[in-house]
């Protein structure tokens, strides 16, 4: 399945905006983060999990056990430090 | 000024405007307490030249949609309007305004409260600080999810610094 990944603050730096990754079915965010970090390289350095990050499914704060499906977005990023 | 409760945006903001256009109409008002964070000069220490802020754009809107809701449902409030800047911002700056209208006082200055505490550690917001010895982006307080843990609510925001980072899985 499709899923459209973005970037913010810190992680955005290092990788870019975002971009589409195709990730087989039944894949939840900690799995795909980790398919990111199989890329090896500068996505291994901004998401590995020695880094503290959140994540998102369809703009609401979401967990790494967050099933997700075709056509998602998912944004990956530092905590939150707003207002 | 737009209309809405939510306006993430660059412009700064008029406090009395602001609180003008949100009473504007009801007569059952009583009470308006308004909050707004500034850019301090120095942070941990160092001097602060300026400050950064990056927003998720449609996420940030929607999450502070959910607070506003969130806070009509606890406390007795009439209206709120949040407003948050982004971009770059000078020391003294305005970052934020929270304003709420209610009846009576208590209210409003818990709704107020709340909502600042709430959207500290669950809209999506990054400040990055430049000063003279270059930039960094700003870590998350542990302080901060203590604050809106009072309301009951776990923010699991910043990182747990005790020990090794968490696995998360």
């Amino acid at each position: 399945m499709k899923i459209a990944v973005r970037y913010f603050a810190s992680v955005r730096e290092a990788l870019g905006p975002g971009e589409d990754v195709e990730i087989g079915a039944g894949a939840d965010i900690a799995a795909l983060r980790d398919a990111l970090i199989a890329r090896g390289g500068r996505h291994a350095e901004a998401l590995g999990r020695e880094r503290v990050l959140r994540g998102a499914r369809n703009l609401v704060l979401s967990g790494e056990t967050t099933a997700l499906g075709e056509g998602d977005e998912v944004g990956f990023f530092p905590p939150l430090t707003g207002g | 000024m737009s209309a809405g409760r939510v306006s993430i945006r660059q412009d700064d903001f008029d406090l009395g405007a602001e609180v003008a256009a949100l009473r504007k109409g009801d007569g059952g008002v009583g009470a308006v307490a308004a909050f707004i964070g500034t850019v301090r000069d120095r942070n941990d220490g160092a001097s602060v030249q300026s400050l950064e802020l990056e927003h998720y754009p449609g996420m940030t809107e929607a999450a502070i949609e959910a607070m506003i809701d969130e806070a009509m449902r606890r406390f007795e409030i009439r209206a709120a309007r949040v407003v948050h800047r982004v971009g770059v911002l000078a020391p003294s700056a305005q970052i934020v305004l929270v304003a709420v209208t209610s009846a009576h006082r208590g209210s409003a200055f818990q709704a107020c409260e709340f909502l600042m505490d709430y959207l500290k550690t669950q809209a999506p917001f990054w400040k990055k600080e430049a000063g003279p010895a270059g930039v960094r982006w700003v870590d998350a307080r542990v302080a901060d999810d203590a604050a809106l843990a009072r309301w009951g609510i776990a923010a699991d925001n910043a990182p747990d610094r005790s020990g090794a980072a968490p696995a998360q899985r």
